[in-house]
């Protein structure tokens, strides 16, 4: 520790120095104002600098400690203790308690080890509620072998952090009963550095691909996929996870499309427009091309509501517990929920099929006859675009057919197919659909939607009726 | 898994061996007993300030693949296209690039002094940016004058001033091979920089070359020599004369094929070449 007093008596001299020019004469062009301390380190032996420790909300509070027995260097380590499957995990935040300079930096490290061969789920810095994460860095999925190995989390952009206060941070758990859990790790010598090895930026956005996005004016999305990309003196790159205020996002035609520094586009006016990135002087490897369209509202129900159950529709109470998207596996659909001036509506792009689910609760439509939603697409499509409305019996489960996406056990389905032909584009297409079929005997337990086809559509009122 | 980061631990001690070996050949440098001779007297200098292709007085090309892709399986179809290799704002440009041609998946350049400028022992040096990536093999260097055909490697003796793989940033190493000590017997010693890589900066590469005496030197650093005691065959470095080559491979035994990160194009930029001789020879 006597590194740190050193620096401490140093920046008061500094301090000092500055006050007392200016007491003599008045700030020159040249003035430069007192800086945050250029503290690097975080941990060595105890920690450096004044630092909180903050243990995420529903995290186990336990998971942290000074461990006197282990260290890479010195006589202390950082220890965490992750609880086993189902047990909950670690996660914790170290802020400084006064901000630091970390701009002379190039990379968070730090010496680690763990008792088994693991990988820590998200690991890294930026986590400050001075200015809601603005400069949050992840590494995702870092892998720790039982052996002490030094680790290097790049800094995205240096200069944007002259006062920053989140020091460290890590989220780690078993995310199922085959994932690692109750288990340790160590971190030491933890600590900002300048490497000078930290070379070859490759910032991205979109996770590098050029996305084409078909957006409602007045809607808004959020640019995802943002990463930098640094080649290491080991020759090998390292990803991180880097948040949007590191970026400069850019529009072709600002009266189509607007970007904050959130990485939020909001589509004011219909037209199309590209947005791109920079990072730290670097273009950003992806773009999102907007093309926004006005669209009217869906129209509006006019069944009584003591005859409906409704899962999405502004004009009735939904029920709750419904997952616009069920995230199946090998889908290629993106989903989001779209709040047009009060109106809200999901949005469905790069279609081949997306589950609409609500388990919990089910519906017991016993006493209901019919399915109605309101779809808009502006897609041409050669293929058909279905909705296959699913019960999933008493078994308390949905049962698929891998293979054929068919219904197995005791589920039951009716698939509605709307022929291409059929695909009017550019208006509200209202379908309202009996549960006869396999459905006309079992519907106690509807429990989802899947629709497929390979359109764009926009999906409002979705509700059962009688 | 924990292969991740590897932070060489001896890395300062290394800095602190090479400083003291600077030290002791530079204060040592009246002793009679040292073999260091200040080659002052220049003899080319190319600074490459002229746009569009090389000096064609001092520069030649080897086109193709070789035999073999040049004796080391490398997978470059070397052209003498701008495309590969060019002049521009003061720099040669020499640009390995991605691309299908004559039946090889990627292009590049290979310059050579052959029967242009040779020369026996002197002080050659290139100030150069090197590439990065798993695969990438840039080089700097010199070969024996084949003397007609009528000699062949390695019997013709081979100094590598400079070798350098993109998937090590941080290191370059300079290298003998002659008979009895080529290919993977070669005789050399890697340099490594600290807090610094070679893909990011210019830096200097060079050796000075003497009768029974090879140093080699980064930027200030001379960081190796290389004498008769040190090689298990025949030193065929008091003959010559030698030419320069300079090339940029992709792939082969030595660097290993490119990698899903290695980014294409990629070059190496040289500042300049410049070669010395001994003034009082």
């Amino acid at each position: 520790m006597k590194i740190l007093k050193n620096k401490n008596l140093k920046y008061l001299l500094l301090l000092g120095v500055v006050f007392t020019l200016s007491c003599e004469r008045n700030f020159s062009d040249n003035i430069e104002f007192a800086k945050y301390p250029a503290t690097g380190e975080i941990f060595v032996d105890g920690f450096v600098g004044g630092l909180d420790y903050f243990p995420f909300g529903d995290s186990f509070a336990e998971a942290f400690s000074v461990d006197e027995n282990e260290a890479y260097l010195g006589t202390a380590s950082m220890r965490f203790d992750i609880p086993a499957f189902g047990v909950g995990y670690g996660g914790a935040t170290f802020p400084s308690t006064a901000p630091r300079d970390l701009s002379s930096f190039d990379a968070l490290t730090f010496w680690a080890k763990a008792s088994q061969g693991a990988d820590i789920n998200e690991i890294g810095f930026g986590i400050n509620g001075d200015n809601n994460n603005k400069f949050r860095v992840t590494r995702r999925n870092l892998p720790l072998s039982t052996v002490w190995t030094k680790y290097v989390i790049p800094i995205p952009d240096p200069s944007k952090l002259s006062q920053e206060k989140g020091m460290f941070w890590y989220a780690e758990g078993a995310e199922s009963a085959d994932d690692e859990g109750g288990y340790t790790f160590w971190i030491d010598e933890l600590k900002f550095e300048k490497l000078g090895t930290v070379a070859q930026p490759q910032p991205a956005i979109v996770n590098g691909v050029d996305q084409i996005s078909q957006i409602i004016v007045n809607g808004t999305f959020l640019i995802p996929g943002l990463t930098q990309t640094f080649n290491l003196s080991t020759g090998k790159n390292v990803t991180v996870s880097a948040a949007p205020s590191y970026f400069e996002f850019s529009s072709t035609d600002i009266e189509v499309a607007r970007v904050s520094e959130l990485g939020v586009i909001s589509v004011v006016d219909d037209g199309t427009a590209k947005i791109t990135a920079i990072l730290g002087g670097v273009k950003a490897k992806g773009s999102v091309e907007v093309t926004a369209s006005r669209v009217s509202p869906a129209p509006t129900p006019t069944r009584d509501a003591s005859n409906v159950i409704s899962l999405f529709s502004n004009a009735y109470t939904n029920i709750a517990g419904v997952l616009i998207d069920a995230n199946y596996g090998g889908q290629t659909t993106k989903s989001s929920e779209l709040n047009i001036a009060g109106d809200h509506m999901i949005s469905y792009t790069a279609l081949n099929y997306v589950g609409f689910e609500f388990q919990n609760p089910t519906v017991d439509a016993s006493d209901y006859n019919f399915l109605h939603v309101d779809v808009l697409t502006n897609s041409s499509t050669s293929a058909n675009f279905n909705i296959e409305i699913r019960d999933r019996g008493t078994n308390g489960m949905l049962n698929t057919n891998t293979n054929t996406g068919a219904p197995s056990e005791d589920d039951k389905r009716l698939v509605f197919s709307v022929a291409s032909n059929s695909i009017t584009q550019g208006e509200w297409m209202s379908f309202d659909i009996p549960l006869t079929g396999d459905l006309a005997s079992q519907k106690g337990n509807l429990a989802a939607l899947i629709f497929s086809g390979d359109i764009d559509f926009l999906l409002d009122n979705v509700y059962f009726y009688k | 898994m924990n292969r991740y980061i590897k932070i060489d631990k001896n890395s300062m001690f290394k800095t602190f061996v090479l400083m003291s070996m600077v030290f002791i050949l530079g204060s040592c440098s009246e002793d009679e007993t040292q073999q260091v001779t200040n080659f002052t007297e220049l003899v080319m200098a190319d600074e490459f300030d002229v746009n569009g292709a090389p000096n064609p007085l001092i520069w030649d090309y080897n086109i193709g693949t070789g035999d073999n892709g040049w004796g080391n399986n490398e997978l470059q179809y070397y052209t003498n296209r701008s495309e590969n290799v060019t002049v521009q704002n003061g720099i040669l440009i020499i640009t390995a690039k991605e691309e299908q041609f004559n039946g090889a998946s990627y292009t590049s350049a290979r310059l050579l002094t052959k029967g242009k400028l040779e020369q026996t022992y002197g002080r050659f040096e290139a100030r150069i940016r090197l590439p990065y990536g798993k695969g990438l093999w840039p080089a700097f260097w010199l070969l024996g004058d084949d003397s007609k055909g009528t000699e062949v490697w390695p019997q013709i003796g081979e100094i590598d001033i400079m070798e350098y793989v993109g998937d090590k940033p941080t290191s370059v190493f300079g290298t003998v091979h002659g008979p009895g000590y080529s290919g993977g017997e070669s005789i050399g010693k890697s340099y490594e920089l600290v807090n610094d890589r070679f893909d990011t900066g210019f830096h200097v590469f060079g050796i000075e070359w003497g009768p029974n005496y090879i140093n080699y030197y980064v930027d200030d650093v001379l960081y190796n020599q290389i004498t008769p005691e040190d090689v298990p065959g025949e030193w065929v470095f008091n003959r010559g004369p030698f030419y320069i080559i300079l090339n940029l491979a992709v792939g082969g035994a030595l660097p290993g094929e490119p990698n899903e990160e290695t980014k294409f194009p990629q070059t190496m930029l040289v500042d300049y070449v410049r070669v010395y001789k001994n003034s009082n020879n």
